[in-house]
């Protein structure tokens, strides 16, 4: 099987100097559901955004699902979903519109993305505040409402960087079935978090990034076995 | 234009309608009350003692220009402010980590632009029948140039809200360049009228173009060349679309 995601040397230069990559290379395998771990500061929101066309890296080179990211943009981001670590909707929008416009972006008509909508919305917990716009929801609900904007263009690849920042743990747990689900019906998953439980919970590998660079990289259990830590948090604070 | 690129502009133009239509006090309002005074004032109380001017009522001479100076106002204005808004806020990333291809992103935001700017043009030409009545003598020359000035100051707007870093960047523009070109562009009086230097000066004004050709519409005589004009206008709007194409491609401003 082809992998769902190959990133090959992968650098950037921010203009103000600053050296976010330094020659990030990973896979990750189709199917699977990867934890992409590091200190803030340490490059994972820049290589999100390098994969969904918001960064512009300065070398290297991403296949996604064996298309390149730079030779065939359009086709990768159709199979790219994403959830920003930061709300970037418009917040004098309707809940509902921004879902259903999110889709019309990919070339998806109204008449099909809003059954799509009443159904993501509603397995989210957000049908009730369709109409509510963006500015009024809580902090909760934003990030839940990125994760439906995210998921209406059904994508194969899905990246979450921070999904879980702020929201309670009831809707928490909530969300997590709901991302385990999408995996099993065989969504590919790049999870960013700094809650170390939860992505030793839900994910079976890890890519550890420190300051720019892939510091550890492989099957969680394994890694924690070999380095003779209690668990992935344990772990995490070793390397 | 394949079907999802035609979905992706068909949402972006539903949207900046419904922006339009939903802040109407703000998008369509201020020019409907502004160009309702000046017919008032200008048109109604001065006018009558100003007489003619480029051989009709003061008020008849007034309505292209008014109704002109709205639309270039509002469509430049609808997609500066739209556009630049979106990128403050960060929601044209929706856009950005979607398929959509630059020319049909550039195209929706400029279409409503075009809705905005005929639409307040036509409020405007409403009001003026009021005060007086309207004589048609080329309604395609009304056609052209009404749109092909929304286009040209729709794409300009979208520039401006690309290269621009904070909201002021947005409210220059307007202020300093659109304001005074537009004011100096033949809507009060007839070129004619001005010294023989100003009126050579006001000839490097592109306003003077577009009113012009618009009046043309109305009177049936211009005091530029109308067909000169109208070719001049579709290349600068041919222009500004390669212009603005190629620095979206690039990312401009939008992208790290
Ligand atoms: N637009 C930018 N311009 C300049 N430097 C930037 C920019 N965005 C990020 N950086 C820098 O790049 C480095 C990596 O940042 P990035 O946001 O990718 O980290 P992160 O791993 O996502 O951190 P966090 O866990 O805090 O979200 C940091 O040093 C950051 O200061
Ligand atoms: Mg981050």
């Amino acid at each position: 099987m082809t992998n769902a995601l190959t990133i090959t040397d992968v650098r950037k230069t921010y203009k103000n100097g600053t050296e976010a990559l330094k020659g990030v290379s990973f896979g990750v395998r189709g199917g699977e559901m990867l934890a992409l771990l590091g200190a803030n500061g340490a490059g994972k929101t820049t290589l999100i955004g390098i994969l969904c066309g918001l960064v512009t890296k300065t070398g290297g080179s991403a296949e996604v699902f064996g298309v390149d990211i730079d030779a065939h943009p359009e086709q990768t981001r159709s199979m790219i979903g994403v959830v920003p670590q930061e709300f970037n909707f418009n917040i004098f929008e309707r809940v509902g519109d921004i879902v259903i416009d999110a889709a019309g972006y990919y070339g998806i008509p109204r008449s099909v993305a809003a059954p799509r909508t009443e159904t993501i919305l509603k397995r989210l917990g957000l049908w009730d505040k369709r109409d509510a716009v963006g500015r009024t929801l809580s902090g909760g609900m934003k990030r839940r409402l990125l994760i439906a904007r995210a998921l209406v263009h059904e994508p194969k690849l899905l990246l979450l960087d921070e999904p879980s920042a702020g929201v309670d743990v009831e809707l928490r747990r909530g969300m997590w079935e709901f991302v385990v689900d999408l995996n099993a019906h065989g969504t590919t998953i790049i999870l960013t978090t700094h809650y170390l439980e939860e992505a030793e919970r839900l994910c079976k590998r890890v890519v550890i990034l420190k300051r720019g660079v892939v510091v550890q990289e492989g099957e969680i259990a394994e890694l924690v076995r070999a380095s003779g830590a209690k668990n992935l948090e344990d772990f995490y604070l070793r390397v | 234009m394949t079907s999802a690129a035609f979905v992706g502009y068909g949402t972006i133009v539903r949207k900046e309608t419904v922006r339009i239509v939903r802040i109407w006090t703000q998008t369509i309002l201020p020019s409907v009350i502004s160009q309702t005074l000046y017919f008032a004032i200008f048109g109604g109380i001065v006018g009558a003692r100003i007489g003619h001017m480029g051989g009709s009522s003061y008020t008849a001479f007034l309505v292209p220009g008014l109704v002109m100076m709205s639309a270039i106002t509002n469509a430049f204005s609808n997609v500066a402010s739209s556009f630049f808004g979106a990128k403050f806020q960060r929601s044209i990333e929706e856009i950005l980590v979607s398929p959509m291809k630059p020319w049909a992103v550039l195209a929706g935001y400029v279409s409503g632009g075009l809705v905005r700017g005929v639409a307040v043009a036509a409020a405007v030409f409403l009001v003026s029948v009021a005060f007086v009545r309207p004589h048609v003598t080329h309604m395609g020359a009304l056609i052209f140039f009404i749109f092909v000035t929304c286009l040209i100051f729709s794409l300009l707007g979208f520039l401006n809200g690309l290269l621009a870093r904070k909201f002021d960047d947005v409210g220059l523009i307007p202020t300093f360049v659109l304001t005074p070109l537009t004011y100096l562009g033949g809507v009060f009086y007839d070129l004619n009228v001005l010294p023989p230097f100003w009126r050579a000066v006001s000839h490097a004004n592109p306003i003077v173009y577009m009113i012009d050709g618009f009046r043309f519409g109305f009177t049936g005589t211009a005091v530029t060349s109308v067909l000169g004009s109208a070719g001049i206008l579709v290349v600068v709007a041919g222009v500004l679309i390669v212009l603005t194409l190629a620095l979206l491609r690039r990312g401009f401003g939008l992208k790290q």
